[in-house]
C-alpha cells in the first residue's frame, strides 16, 4: 500500500506491506519523486512495529477518582462536550485552547481549527510547529 | 521551502545552517552529498561538528546564537565589494541603502570577534555565495529555536535577496521541517492568526468568506499561541486544553512549567495513539488511529501534498482523528456530515486559493502536487518567487545580533543545546517501540568536548548530574569533539530516564513565541564526590 513515511518533514514514499490485516514490513517507494527509492533507518525499520504495539490506546479513558478508567465513546464525547460547553458559557470561548498536531493529516488539522473557530468560537488554535 | 528537495542536487553552492541533516533528514542529506559529488561547494554553519562537516568544503563553527553577526557581515561584504546582483536588487527589492547603512558596523572583523570565526573565512564564504550561479540556503531548527529565530531567518533572507538567489531552480531559502505534517498543520490554519491557506483571520473579507461557508461567526479576536496559552492556564484565564497528537510535557521547553499548567487546567483532553506522558495527565483520553490506519494527506517540507492511505484497521475502538473531531462537533451542536476525508479535503480546496487545484483524484499520481496549485489544470509549483517576490517587492530586514537569553556564568558555565539523533525520534513514543532501536541508542547521552570532560575529571560513559535554573537530570556522558568546548548536547528521546526538557529554557522569540531550545546555561557535576 503506497503511503508517506510518518517521521520527518521530508515525506519519503513508503510502501506498507500488509498480510492478513497486519503490517509485516515497509519498503521504499521507487515511484516517489521525493525519495526515489530511499528511506532512512526510521522509515525502513521503525514505521510498522509501533502500529501493532499492545500499548496502543484501544478505548476512551475518563478520569474517575483520580484514575483513568475505560469508558465508551458515548460517555467520552458526552463529558468533553458538556465540559467544553460549560467552560465556554461561563468563561467565554477564549478560555479554551486547542493544540493541533504536526503528526496528523491535513484533514484532521483542518477540522481541529474548524472546531476551534466555528464550533467553540476562539482563535486559540496552534500546533506543535512552534515548539 | 522556496524550492524542491530534488533541486538541491543541482545547486552549485549549499550554505547549510543549524541543520544536522544526515541525522535529522537523512534522505535530504543524500541530495546534498550528490550535489557535492556533482561539484557543488558545501559550507556547513554549525557550532557542533555534525556528520555533514565531513562532506563540507568549509565548516564555520560559530559560537551558539551568533548567526546574525555572521550573516550580517556576509551581507556587509557582498555590498562593500559590489558583489550583489544589481539587476535583481534594482527591479525586485527595496531598501538597499538602508541595509548598507545598517550593516556598516558588521565588518568581518567585528563578526569574527562575536562568532569566534576568522574574518578571512567570513569574507571567503560571502564571496563564494555571491559568485555562485545557483546558491541555496538550507536551515533547520538551529536557526529558529532561538529568541532571535525570526531575525536569524531574515538575516539569511537578506543574502538571498541581495544576490538574486531566489525564484530559480536550485537556489532559494529552504527550511527543512521536522515533522511529517508540520507544513500541513500550518497550511490548514492551525495557527492563531491564519485561516486555512494562510488567509489572515484579522481581515474582515477573509472571515466573511469562511463565515458564509461554515455558517458560524469567526472570532476576530487574536488567539493565543501554545506557549502563551500555557502561561494563561497558570494565570487561570485558560481553563480547558484540548491536545491532539502531541506529547507536550516531554517535547516542550521548560517541562515542569508545561506540566504544572496542564495539571492546573480544569479540563485536559488528549487525543493520541498511546498513553503518553501528556495523556496520563488528561481528564479524558480519546484513542486515535495512526497514519497507517487512515486515509488523508500529509504536506511535506517542499509544500508537496501527498496521499496517506489506510493499510490496516485501527485497534479496538480507536478512530481516525477526523472522525473523532466531526462526531464531537456534532455533540457541540454543529453537525459535520463528512463521509470520507476526501470530502474534508474538497472543502479545504474550495476555501484556499493556494490549494484550489488539488483533489484526491489528482493526488493518485505518485508524488502528489506542490502548492501553490490554483486550478485543476495547474501542474503545481516546484519553486516559489519565479516571477519575482510573491509580495511584489522583497524588503531587506534590518536586524541586529542579540545574544541568547541565558548566557553561561560562574554558576552555570556550559551551554546546553538540544536536537535529535538519527535512529530515535522526538519523545520516543514510536521509535521507542521498535525493538532493534534500543540496541542502537539505549539511553540519553550528554555529548561533551574532551577538554571540558578532562577539566571536570569526567570519563566517557560516566553518569553525571546536569543542572539548569529550571531542573536537573542524570545522564551518561559521551566524550566527543562533536561538541565544541563550553557546549554540551543532548537529545530528548528518553524521558523516562533523562527528561532533557526539564533543563531547557522557555525564553521566546518575540515574533513567533518559539522557545530557545538551542541554548540554555547548565552545570555538569560528577555524581561521586557530591
Amino acid at each position: 500500500m503506497p503511503t508517506v513515511c510518518p517521521y520527518c518533514g521530508t515525506g519519503c514514499g513508503l510502501q506498507l506491506l500488509v498480510k492478513g490485516g497486519r503490517l509485516v514490513g515497509a519498503a521504499p517507494d521507487f515511484a516517489s519523486p521525493v525519495s526515489e527509492g530511499s528511506l532512512c533507518i526510521k522509515g525502513q525499520f521503525a514505521s510498522t512495529e509501533f502500529v501493532h504495539s499492545g500499548q496502543r490506546l484501544t478505548h476512551p479513558l475518563i478520569r474517575r477518582n483520580g484514575m483513568l478508567q475505560k469508558a465508551s465513546w458515548e460517555q467520552a464525547y458526552g463529558l468533553v462536550a458538556e465540559r467544553l460547553a460549560a467552560i465556554r458559557d461561563t468563561c467565554g470561548p477564549d478560555a479554551i485552547a486547542l493544540w493541533s498536531s504536526a503528526r496528523a493529516t491535513n484533514e484532521a488539522n483542518y477540522l481541529m481549527q474548524k472546531l476551534a473557530r466555528a464550533v467553540i468560537g476562539t482563535n486559540n488554535i496552534d500546533n506543535c510547529a512552534r515548539t | 521551502m522556496s524550492n524542491s528537495i530534488r533541486e538541491m542536487e543541482d545547486a552549485s553552492f549549499l550554505l547549510v545552517v543549524g541543520s544536522n541533516t544526515t541525522e535529522t533528514h537523512p534522505v535530504i542529506a543524500l541530495r546534498m552529498k550528490q550535489a557535492v559529488r556533482k561539484g557543488a561547494r558545501l559550507v556547513v554553519v554549525d557550532p557542533r561538528k555534525v556528520e555533514l562537516v565531513r562532506y563540507a568544503h568549509r565548516w564555520l563553527p560559530l559560537h551558539i546564537g551568533t548567526d546574525i553577526a555572521l550573516f550580517n557581515a556576509m551581507a556587509h561584504v557582498v555590498i562593500r565589494d559590489g558583489l550583489y546582483n544589481t539587476t535583481y536588487v534594482r527591479e525586485k527589492t527595496e531598501g538597499l541603502a538602508a541595509l548598507e547603512e545598517h550593516l556598516k558596523g558588521y565588518t568581518p572583523e567585528y563578526a569574527a570577534q562575536v562568532t569566534g570565526l576568522s574574518a578571512e573565512a567570513i569574507v571567503q564564504t560571502a564571496h563564494e555565495y555571491a559568485a555562485a550561479d545557483r546558491a541555496s540556503i538550507v536551515y533547520t531548527l538551529g536557526v529558529t529555536e532561538h529568541t532571535c529565530g525570526t531575525h536569524n531567518v531574515q538575516s539569511l533572507a537578506n543574502l538571498a535577496i541581495l544576490t538574486g538567489n531566489l525564484g530559480r531552480w536550485g537556489t532559494g531559502v529552504n527550511p527543512l521541517r521536522g515533522q511529517n505534517n508540520v507544513q500541513g498543520a500550518g497550511d490548514m490554519g492551525c495557527i492563531p492568526t491564519d485561516l486555512p491557506g494562510y488567509q489572515k483571520a484579522d481581515r474582515p473579507e477573509v472571515r466573511a468568506k469562511f463565515e458564509e461557508a461554515w455558517g458560524r461567526p469567526i472570532p476576530s479576536r487574536p488567539g493565543l499561541t501554545k506557549v502563551t496559552a500555557v502561561d494563561q492556564v497558570l494565570k487561570g484565564r485558560v481553563k480547558a486544553v484540548y491536545i491532539m497528537g502531541e506529547n507536550t510535557v516531554v517535547s516542550d521547553a521548560h517541562a515542569s512549567h508545561t506540566r504544572a499548567a496542564l495539571e492546573a487546567a480544569d479540563l485536559l483532553v488528549v487525543q493520541d495513539i498511546f498513553l503518553t506522558e501528556t495523556a496520563q495527565l488528561a481528564h479524558v483520553v480519546l484513542p486515535a488511529a495512526c497514519y497507517a490506519e487512515v486515509d488523508g494527506t500529509f504536506t511535506n517540507t517542499e509544500r508537496r501534498v501527498q496521499r496517506v492511505r489506510r493499510a490496516v484497521e485501527p485497534p479496538g475502538e480507536a478512530k481516525p482523528d477526523w472522525l473523532i473531531l466531526s462526531e464531537l462537533a456534532g455533540r457541540l451542536g454543529y453537525p459535520m456530515a463528512y463521509r470520507h476525508p476526501s470530502e474534508v479535503w474538497d472543502e479545504v480546496a474550495g476555501l484556499s486559493p493556494i490549494l484550489a487545484g488539488i483533489s484526491y483524484r489528482r493526488l493518485e499520481q505518485a508524488g502528489g502536487l506542490q502548492w501553490p496549485c490554483p486550478s485543476g489544470d495547474h501542474p503545481g509549483t516546484p519553486y516559489l518567487h519565479a516571477d519575482g517576490p510573491e509580495s511584489g517587492k522583497a524588503y531587506f530586514s534590518l536586524v541586529h545580533h542579540v545574544p541568547p537569553a541565558e548566557l553561561p556564568d560562574a554558576e552555570f558555565p556550559l551551554v546546553l543545546t538540544t536536537g535529535r539523533r538519527r535512529s530515535t525520534y522526538h519523545t520516543g513514543t514510536m521509535t521507542g517501540r521498535a525493538s532493534g532501536f534500543k540496541l542502537l541508542v539505549p539511553h540519553e547521552l550528554l555529548e561533551m568536548n574532551p577538554t571540558d570532560a578532562a577539566a571536570l575529571s569526567i570519563a566517557d560513559g560516566e553518569e553525571v548530574l546536569v543542572t539548569s535554573r529550571r531542573g536537573q537530570v542524570k545522564v551518561a556522558v559521551k566524550v566527543t569533539d562533536r561538541s565544541p568546548e563550553g557546549t554540551v548536547f543532548m537529545s530528548f528521546h528518553f524521558p523516562d530516564s533523562t527528561h532533557t526538557n526539564l533543563l531547557t529554557s522557555d525564553a521566546r522569540d518575540l515574533i513567533t513565541d518559539t522557545p530557545e531550545l538551542k541554548a540554555c546555561a547548565v552545570r555538569v557535576e560528577k555524581l561521586s564526590g557530591r
